[in-house]
């Protein structure tokens, strides 16, 4: 079964502009499933969509068979949410927000005090459970939402850029976080700016530009369509020009840095000889950019017009 | 237990509980400014229109003024209570977006109008209960039909309740859910015979007074202490009763088509 259906789904909003063209979507049940896109391609439309806060213009969109038109209450239940923006009281705290969600959804008082402890300990807010929300960090507003968005264990979780503006030690401890959820069953679709975070988490990913899907892929089938891929060798001893070495683009970053280009049907031990031969040695490699992101500026400048 | 497993009944009741124990929160959280103020401000009524100038004005109605006037007060801020309970908690949740908790919910729009009316009632009838006790130190009470009392109450809280929601439906900002309590709530109310009796009007200025829906139903209350009236009591409940009907139709409609909540 498939956690998300979309088919021909269109926005057009008030103002004219067309947020969705006709798109279509799958998303299998227990994915990890990125959605990437530049900022107004569409995605925080589509999520508003499915979630229900965006009307449709047309199309169809079905959660775990449940029709939005049909049966938007069953759908809704299947849905756990953690916007872009923070949607809490303020004014409220942590441990009232949480047990009052689970409320809206059914869930019991006395079970919705229980998930509350067991998701606010996982993600580290147990001790300011009492505390108002606006008092909050920036990176624990966020952990909160994610604690809401599972007190009715949802079967789908959307997570629209759950990690902006949050430092790297909180993002990965919230990555962990979200790829145990997933193990246990839950679908998870994930939109990001930080590409890093959907290569690391997501098995497919879908791109999303003008409204419309340009790419909808395995990670790794996406991935191993880049033809190149740069690297940056940092060297023992300094060079005042890159060595040259056929079949292999090399430039000069610094003297003591070298870039690499090497194409799919390149190996690194043919580079390492040559420069080993040529008595320059190599102390560290890296990419020069995430891969991902490298692929999806060609995909998106190639749509531009 | 997942969501999916519970009933839609299940969901809606429990929904809605958390809705009315949410909006509760909300009222003794803030009760400085949810419940004191109208204690205060029916305190220099009474001491004012009561006690200083009440003595000059003699009877009203046939009853001494001060007990004629308990009744239009306890009304009064149970509109104002009501109303304002539901605009500022219904906008605030707009204004701050948390009103997508429930949105995003699978709660049905029109459990979502009955809690917040709920949370009107409640604070309509928190803030009655003390302006009441207030009126106590003031003067006697006599009640002449309890169950007119609470019906009268009751539905005037709910129309005002729901008249607060759609309000904040399409209040844009602060100043849109202060312009209809104070250019349309405080003048009816005022005209709506809390302080005085519609028989000292000239005729002209009485048949007027009757198109203020306020008026019926401070009169009804009033029958509930006093055993007397200015219009029909029966006519006070139908009024009552279809305004209820009309505007919770209104407030369902406007959450179903999305509006001021929904892009």
């Amino acid at each position: 079964m498939q956690a998300l259906s979309v088919r021909g789904l269109t926005k057009t909003y008030k103002n004219g502009v067309q947020a969705l063209k006709g798109l279509d979507l799958d998303v299998a049940q227990g994915d990890f499933f990125a959605m990437l896109g530049p900022n107004g391609a569409g995605k925080t439309t589509l999520i508003g969509i499915v979630t229900s806060l965006v009307t449709k213009s047309a199309g169809q969109v079905s959660v775990f068979g449940h029709d939005l038109d049909t049966d938007l209450e069953r759908a809704k239940a299947c849905i756990g949410v953690v916007p872009q923006e923070f949607n809490f009281n303020m004014f409220e705290s942590p441990e009232t927000i949480v047990v009052n969600q689970a409320g809206f959804y059914g869930v019991e008082r006395a079970v919705a005090r229980e998930r509350a402890e067991k998701y606010l300990k996982q993600l580290s807010l147990w001790d300011k459970r009492k505390v108002m929300a606006r008092s909050l960090s920036g990176g624990m507003k966020r952990r909160l939402m994610i604690a809401r968005a599972l007190m009715h264990e949802p079967r789908l979780l959307i997570l629209d850029e759950p990690t902006a503006g949050v430092d790297i030690e909180i993002r990965r401890s919230m990555w962990e976080f979200l790829r145990e959820i997933n193990e246990q069953g839950t679908t998870i679709i994930l939109t990001t700016h930080y590409l890093e975070e959907a290569e690391n988490l997501c098995r497919n990913i879908a791109i999303i530009d003008g409204g419309r899907i340009i790419e909808n892929n395995s990670m790794s089938t996406l991935l191993r369509r880049l033809q190149t891929e740069s690297f940056l060798l940092t060297l023992r001893d300094q060079q005042t020009q890159a060595p040259v070495i056929e079949g292999y683009g090399i430039k000069l970053i610094d003297d003591h840095t070298i870039e690499v280009e090497i194409s799919k049907d390149q190996g690194l031990n043919d580079i390492f000889a040559a420069l080993s031969a040529g008595g320059i040695e190599v102390l560290s490699l890296r990419n020069k950019v995430n891969r991902l992101e490298e692929m999806f500026m060609r995909l998106v400048e190639n749509r531009q017009p | 237990m997942s969501t999916e497993a519970l009933s839609a009944n299940s969901i809606r009741m429990t929904g809605l509980r958390t809705i009315v124990i949410r909006e509760y929160g909300r009222i003794v959280r803030i009760w400085a400014q949810t419940l004191v103020p109208s204690a205060v401000t029916a305190t220099l009524y009474f001491v004012i229109f009561g006690s200083l100038i009440g003595r000059r004005i003699g009877d009203m109605g046939g009853f001494d003024y001060r007990a004629y006037l308990a009744p239009g007060l306890i009304m009064m801020s149970v509109i104002t209570n009501s109303y304002g309970n539901v605009v500022s908690s219904f906008f605030g949740a707009k204004f701050g977006k948390h009103i997508e908790e429930l949105l995003v919910s699978p709660l049905p729009n029109w459990i979502i109008v009955v809690g917040y009316v709920c949370g009107g009632l409640i604070r309509g009838m928190l803030v009655g209960l003390v302006v009441t006790i207030v009126a106590l130190l003031f003067t006697h009470l006599h009640v002449h039909h309890v169950g007119i009392i609470l019906a009268a109450v009751f539905l005037t809280s709910a129309v005002f309740a729901l008249a607060g929601f759609i309000n904040a439906v399409y209040a844009k900002n602060f100043d849109q859910i202060n312009w209809i309590p104070a250019f349309v709530l405080t003048p009816l109310t005022y005209f709506g015979g809390v302080f005085y009796s519609v028989s000292l009007l000239p005729d002209w200025a009485q048949h007027i007074s009757m198109a203020n829906p306020i008026l019926h139903m401070v009169n009804a209350f009033r029958y509930g202490f006093l055993g007397t009236s200015d219009v029909s009591v029966t006519r006070a409940f139908i009024i009552m009763g279809a305004c209820v009907v009309v505007l919770f139709f209104w407030a369902l409609q406007l959450l179903n088509r999305g509006t001021g909540t929904r892009d």
